[in-house]
């Protein structure tokens, strides 16, 4: 008895370091001087809690959990060390699903048992199945999507009335299980199996550019349904981190959605985020192509040059090149600064990821409220790969669909230089009023070939 | 634990949670989100008890998956956080020869 006691109290102040770990390690986070410590905090943390956890009085299947850790463990790292920067928001999705289908079958595991007692604990058990469930068959079906596996959207008439009758259909068989009523394996099965599809039918309609809201939706989502079957196993070190991130997902996802122009009901009920087909207002004028060699010489003489990039120069792995026009314009003494739109790249920040990894320090990157003012006294500002987000029509065209949405004021600038493989329509197939003003210029080309003619354009400059 | 004492933590910890990245800048918004994505990677202890404690194939078969999901979400999460975080330098940093900006 006095050995059950010591090896308790020991995983029990464990777990509080374990909570006061994550809990200053997400701080830490929120800064870029500390944020790399952040997560070795962090780590630390889930590392002491994993280990002690190991003392859980009356454990048994030791082989079995070892087995799993070390197999999911092995594929998570390996995976995590290869995937490509562009694509960590949907290999975020993928962790995320994950966490939320281990909560789900910790609520699984626990009902057909039949141990769980108590009222609260029951609804507790069957909320964090249900919410582990959604996020786990959700997130998913986001990864597919970002990930190009899905394509389309699946739309059909009545889809949200079906989603009710899904959702109706999961609480129902939930309060039959939790009120005690018929919790039989056939019940318990049918009701994660109506998560599931629920989960699924849910998140297919959702276009692929309002995906990352999603994505941490899906995140809070899923630290609340830790934070349930925390409670279900009494374990605090699940309660404290899991509520942690339930709340803080929660307010990353309202940030998100406002700096997308979004509600949250928006996204999840109307099924914007990859219409094609709402171009409206037409536009006057005509755009005027331009040559490397003159932006080289505008640029090369400028004394402030913004550089507003979008995901398209992420995807034409155009960054390094653009770092590289950078420093060469810094050395002649101009002025550069990077200004990114929230949505510049697949989610809020995607892009200061992209560039950081192309060695761009932060401190050269501002973000919208910082640099809007700036564009009037630049005298280059130049657009590659971002179009919708530098759009004046979201300031002034009533009937767009941008309209509202906060906008970087490229316009304002001197010169605009646009740099874009073709003529064609953003992401959300909305003309773009800037490309057709007096002081813009487009140099047309691949975004990696036009950083490199700049580059060399600036150089014989001299 | 008690039903309110867990209420409690609950309140308190959902305060700390909004409270901890409320004035958070947006260059951070897409690690913070994977940073929060590896804590909830704390369900790896919830599933190892809920394994431990499984008796029936079944329950040992769902357990197995539960620990191997969520050891996944938590090595998963560590590994992309930590690469993104460790690209972001100030030019200061840089200059000094590359340290990593960070104690």
């Amino acid at each position: 008895m006095q050995e059950l006691f010591t090896a308790e109290a020991l995983i029990q102040g464990s777990y509080l370091l374990t909570a006061f770990l994550f809990i200053m390690g997400l701080k830490r986070m929120s800064s870029p001087v500390s944020a790399r410590s952040g997560i070795l905090w962090a780590g630390a943390g889930m590392l002491l809690a994993v280990l002690v956890t190991f003392l859980y009085p009356g454990m048994t299947n030791y082989p079995l959990i070892i087995a799993a850790i070390v197999v999911g463990s092995a594929v998570a790292w390996w995976s995590g060390r290869r995937v490509a920067m562009t694509d960590m928001p949907q290999m975020i999705a993928l962790y995320n699903g994950m966490g939320g289908g281990a909560a789900a079958a910790i609520a699984a595991v626990e009902l057909y048992k039949g141990d769980a007692h108590g009222l609260v604990t029951m609804v507790l058990a069957v909320i964090g199945g249900l919410i582990g469930a959604v996020s786990f068959s959700g997130s998913a079906i986001a990864f597919g999507k970002l990930q190009g596996l899905i394509k389309r959207s699946f739309r059909f008439g009545g889809q949200q009335v079906f989603n009710l009758a899904l959702l109706v259909g999961a609480l129902v068989l939930g309060g039959l299980i939790a009120l005690g009523i018929n919790a039989s394996p056939a019940i318990i099965t049918a009701f994660f199996v109506v998560a599931l599809v629920l989960g699924l039918t849910m998140t297919l309609p959702i276009g692929g550019a309002d995906m990352p809201v999603v994505i941490s939706l899906y995140n809070a989502l899923t630290g609340l349904a830790v934070a349930f079957e925390g409670f279900v196993l009494g374990n605090a070190a699940m309660i404290i981190a899991g509520t942690v991130v339930g709340s803080a997902g929660t307010l990353l996802t309202q940030l998100m959605a406002k700096a997308m122009n979004r509600s949250l009901g928006n996204v999840l009920f109307s099924g914007f985020g990859d219409s094609g087909g709402t171009a409206s207002g037409e536009v006057t004028g005509s755009m005027k192509p331009i040559e490397a060699t003159d932006v080289g010489v505008m640029m090369a003489f400028a004394s402030k040059v913004i550089i507003v990039p979008g995901y398209g120069m992420a995807v034409a792995q155009a960054q390094h090149k653009v770092w590289e026009l950078t420093q060469l314009l810094i050395d002649r003494g101009v002025t550069v600064k990077f200004a990114i739109h929230p949505v510049a790249g697949r989610m809020p920040g995607h892009m200061n990821v992209l560039l950081a990894e192309a060695g761009v320090p932060y401190d050269l990157i501002a973000d919208l409220d910082e640099i809007n003012a700036e564009f009037d006294t630049a005298d280059v500002a130049l657009i590659i790969g971002a179009n919708d987000v530098v759009n004046p029509v979201a300031r002034n065209d009533k009937s767009s669909p941008i309209y509202g949405m906060p906008i970087l004021n490229a316009d304002k600038a001197k010169n605009c230089i646009v740099v874009k493989r073709g003529q064609g329509a953003g992401f959300s197939g909305i003309e773009n009023a800037l490309f057709y003003l007096d002081n813009t210029r487009m140099l047309y080309g691949d975004g990696q070939k036009a950083a490199a003619e700049l580059i060399g354009a600036v150089k014989a400059v001299g | 634990m008690t039903g309110i004492v867990a209420l409690y933590i609950f309140m308190l910890a959902a305060f700390t949670g909004y409270e901890v990245i409320a004035r958070v800048p947006v260059i951070l918004h897409t690690p913070l989100m994977s940073g929060s994505n590896f804590v909830h990677g704390i369900v790896l202890v919830g599933a190892m008890v809920a394994l431990g404690n499984a008796v029936t194939p079944l329950e040992k078969a769902i357990g197995f998956v539960g620990v191997l999901l969520a050891a996944g979400n938590a090595v998963g999460g560590y590994v992309v956080t930590e690469r993104m975080l460790e690209m972001f330098k100030s030019s200061g940093a840089k200059k000094a020869g590359g340290s990593q900006g960070a104690h």
